[in-house]
């Protein structure tokens, strides 16, 4: 073979060949890491709803679990106990963390404060469940000596509190700066033009924000575990131990019995269906609000 | 186009209070006005109704110091969770904190009858899984990212990215379900047997294969942080701009010299970031590995053993804590789960910060 | 009936930059007057410090006093009680996105507490009205939002809601710069008509607007006020050469 000086092209072909091909294998390992990603995603789903479409009947939704040995009875206290659990966390977690947010879009622009509290609401929002809700335990529970549901909300209120206030920044950046000042050019002052002006415009944005940190705790088990703690009849009571949809899915699933493995593969369909509703319709309407509130 | 003007009409009843700018908005001249309800011509500027409406507003400058203060508040509420957290943690494991010093975290003993604790299988069984899950997670997570951002036809991405989204929001304890009945006996039957006969010489596959243990925790995990890893290797990719790719392009780069070269190399910071981010994640996650990892505190070599972590000792055993002490070393573990799990997700979120400099991040 | 406005001394900064030096004029009632000057000179700045409006950033800063009226506006009222009084229309429209036309105008008026519902009325017609906008939207005042407008109808819908507050001096920052000739005429005449009830400050990139509706005119030149006479003077005969070199367009 005659040097590389001398045929140059040769080489620089051949070289490239091999390069390509590299390229494309990689691109083929790109692929099928996709499909590693997606076929659990698949196969969950799939389980879902060939496990749990067939139990999902109106006894699911409107009976209490049976005891031990008797096939069929439902869900419904959990049901109902998670939307108790999620009303008290929301009545906490939103209107605080959107106050948060506020703080951190119109007062604290590149202050260092406001920089310590965006930074600090991310790292919370790493931090596990199962910490914040033995946190709410040794602070209600343990002095209380019972367990109870507004324990368990208090907990996933704080839970939300993070992601609300981030979002809500973000949001609330996103409305045009001219907006705000026509409102101050009115002689509005400043939190008339914040409540009346720059929140309704970021409404659409905020409220999607709001929706997701509810998908996101609404399958939150480990923090109600000695909170909440779970019930096996109908509870609406407040100071008193509740069920919930996660933990009731977790205590069949680990449960001897298969009715009860039944009832948990039904209770998580019915629970991931609500999450994806929910996560769609924020696709959908975060598409919609940016168009809406950005004009 | 002149504004309308309206005839003068004076006020019907005297006695009744004139809304001064309901008449003017009829167009009635202000000196009328005045003669009928007795006031002098006021000294320029002229003052119309709305003005004067307009002027005997305050000017609210309480009410602004208000809505900041209770603005400001609700934004040291984020302090307050982070310090209220670190005091109840530390306030009621002070029984085990006095009891076992930091030898608490180099022991392996758990005995609750005796009162004997350490918290050495856990801290293994932790880093163990969240380990593994990084080596399974990151590769298949970048992998991903890669094909969704530079590879896969237009019309695959916004489907593509809302599936990856959507592993996110599964639920833990839905993991846990479909690993139980699913996943473990999958493990069991076919791929444990494969593993024993190729690779047990390592040492790392012996011993009893019931389908559960730290590879059922590491594989669980690996599939519940790969959406974080993947959106975040997403997210700083995308950030890299478009000149980069073309220069490597116009060079003569296939197409995977430009991505090595051009975006990932800019983009490796933040991608080193989003790996402690999952890292971060699996360090705290809870019911899915409570589900799979064996329950049980022991350290082994084998991967197919059983084991613990510490988030899933906490779930499983705090509500049958009976006694202090118990209890109190099951809250040690958790305050050393939050202050990991706090130092790894800040030293995360400043490696994604530079990278996006300083864009607001998410909430991932 | 609008007001005459004193400006004595006044230095304006961004910051560490120094903006504005030592502007000295008076602006007289009920007459439109316009400031022109290449981009950059601190027309618009100068502008927004007559509504208190510059200090809404937070590095910047204003000294010297500015008259309106009697009242010097820097002196010790506050800002929100200044910019009650003074109405502006800024460079491109923005009008608010989640209201309706009719509360788009009556904004002002409503989120300061006024409640007479048949008086807001009256007044939102009166101020389409003097905005030139009443006949092409008056049967749909509630019902379309104010960004659905086309962009003339939007600075006009813009001016109505300045105009609903009765402003004594109503300050306009390149209302039509980004505007069709169309409706810049349009807004053009709107100024001819209002200027007898207020005072108007125009800022404009565009001489010969300035020409068609100002009695007075400033010109503005790196943060410095170079010259303030009558339109017509100005344009003909000017005193500065800077003045003139600009008119004649050797720069900006």
């Amino acid at each position: 073979m005659a040097s590389i000086a001398q045929r140059p092209y040769e080489y620089e072909d051949r070289r490239r060949s091999l390069r390509i091909l590299q390229s494309h294998f990689v691109t083929g390992l790109a692929v099928i890491a996709t499909l590693l990603v997606v076929a659990p995603l698949v196969a969950i789903f799939a389980y879902l709803l060939f496990k749990g479409a067939s139990s999902l009947n109106w006894a699911f939704f409107t009976q209490i679990p049976k005891p031990v040995g008797e096939v069929g009875g439902g869900m419904g206290n959990a049901i109902l106990g998670s939307g108790i659990i999620l009303a008290i966390g929301s009545v906490l977690g939103v209107p605080v963390g959107i106050a948060a947010g506020i703080y951190l879009a119109e007062f604290g622009r590149g202050g260092r404060l406001a920089n310590a509290v965006r930074f600090t609401a991310d790292v919370l929002n790493g931090v596990p469940s199962i910490v914040v809700g033995m946190s709410v335990y040794a602070l209600i529970v343990m002095r209380q000596k019972h367990f109870s549901a507004w324990s368990g909300g208090i907990a996933l209120g704080i839970m939300m509190i993070p992601t609300i206030t981030r979002t809500t920044e973000e949001m609330l950046l996103l409305v045009p700066h001219p907006i705000r000042e026509a409102a101050l050019g009115l002689g509005l002052p400043n939190w008339r033009s914040v409540l009346s002006i720059t929140l309704p415009t970021a409404s659409a944005g905020i409220i999607t924000g709001c929706m997701l940190a509810f998908a996101r705790v609404a399958g939150e088990t480990a923090p109600l575990i000695f909170t909440a703690f779970g019930n096996a009849f109908w509870s609406h009571r407040l100071d008193q131990p509740i069920a919930a949809l996660p933990l009731q899915i977790y205590i069949y699933a680990i449960s001897p019995y298969d009715d009860w493995h039944r009832l948990a593969w039904a209770g998580a369909l019915v629970l991931i269906v609500l999450i994806v509703v929910s996560v769609a319709l924020v696709r959908y309407a975060a598409g919609r609000a940016v168009l809406k509130g950005a004009t | 186009m002149e504004p309308k003007r309206a005839e003068t009409t004076p006020p019907e009843n005297s006695e009744k209070p004139i809304d001064i700018a309901l008449a003017t908005a009829r167009g009635v001249p202000l000196e009328v006005l005045n003669r009928e309800i007795g006031v002098e011509q006021p000294p320029s500027p002229f003052l119309s109704p709305v003005r004067l409406f307009l002027n005997s507003r305050g000017d609210a400058a309480l009410t602004d110091r208000v809505f900041a203060g209770l603005m400001l508040l609700a934004a040291l509420s984020i302090f307050a969770i982070v310090i209220f957290i670190l005091k109840e943690l530390i306030g009621s494991s002070q029984l085990s904190l006095h009891a076992f010093g930091w030898h608490f975290f180099f022991r392996s003993a758990w005995d609750p009858v005796s009162g004997d604790f350490g918290a050495l299988p856990f801290i293994y069984g932790t880093v163990v899984s969240s380990l593994l899950a990084l080596i399974i997670a990151v590769p298949l997570a970048v992998g991903t990212a890669v094909f969704i951002t530079e590879m896969c036809p237009r019309i695959l991405r916004q489907p593509l990215s809302f599936l990856t989204e959507l592993l996110a929001a599964i639920p833990s304890v839905v993991y846990g379900l479909w690993a139980i009945f699913v996943l473990l006996p999958l493990l069991r039957d076919h791929i444990n047997p494969f593993l024993i006969k190729t690779l047990g010489w390592t040492g790392l596959f012996s011993g009893y294969n019931l389908g559960n243990g730290m590879l059922a925790a590491g594989v669980i995990l690996a599939i519940m942080i790969l959406p974080l890893i993947s959106s975040i290797t997403r997210e700083v990719m995308t950030a890299v701009p478009s000149n980069q790719r073309e220069a490597a392009l116009a060079l003569g780069a296939t197409r995977w010299e430009m991505i090595r070269v051009a975006v990932l190399r800019n983009a490796r910071i933040g991608i080193v970031g989003g790996v402690i981010l999952g890292l971060g994640r699996a360090l705290g996650e809870t019911m899915a590995v409570a589900m799979v990892i064996g329950n049980t505190p022991h350290i082994s070599k084998s991967l197919l053993d059983a084991g613990y972590s510490m988030a899933a000792v906490i779930a499983n055993e705090f509500a049958e804590a009976s006694d202090d002490m118990y209890r109190s070393a099951l809250i040690e573990i958790g305050l050393a789960l939050f202050i990991v799990t706090i130092l790894v997700n800040a030293l995360a979120r400043m490696l994604v910060w530079a990278v996006t400099r300083g864009a607001p991040a998410r909430a991932h | 009936m609008g007001v005459g406005i004193e400006v004595t001394g006044l230095n304006a900064w961004y910051g560490s930059t120094h903006t504005l030096h030592d502007i000295g004029l008076h602006i007289p009632a009920n007459r439109a007057t316009a400031l022109i000057g290449p981009s950059g000179c601190g027309k618009s700045t100068f502008v927004r410090c007559l509504n208190r409006m510059h200090e809404t950033n937070p590095i910047a800063r204003v000294t010297g006093s500015v008259k309106m009226g009697d009242v010097d506006i820097y002196g010790g009222i506050s800002p929100v009680a200044i910019r009650r009084r003074v109405g502006m229309v800024f460079q491109r429209p923005n009008p608010f996105p989640t209201m309706s036309i009719y509360d788009n105008v009556a904004s002002g008026l409503r989120l300061n507490g006024y409640r007479n519902r048949r008086a807001l009325d009256e007044i939102v017609e009166r101020s389409l009205m003097q905005a030139a906008l009443w006949d092409e939207v008056k049967d749909e005042l509630k019902k379309k939002s104010g960004a659905s407008l086309s962009g003339g109808q939007q600075q006009r819908l813009c001016i109505a809601r300045a105009l609903a507050v009765d402003p004594e001096v109503l300050l306009m920052d390149e209302p039509a710069s980004a505007l069709d000739p169309i409706s810049t005429s349009k807004i053009e005449d709107l100024i001819f008509q209002l200027k007898s009830q207020y005072t108007i400050v125009i800022v404009t990139h565009n001489m010969q607007q300035a020409a068609r509706v100002a009695e007075n005119t400033g010109f503005f030149l790196n943060g410095k006020l170079v010259e303030f006479a009558p339109t017509t003077k100005i344009f003909t005969n000017p005193s500065d050469k800077r003045t003139e070199d600009y008119i004649t367009g050797r720069f900006g």
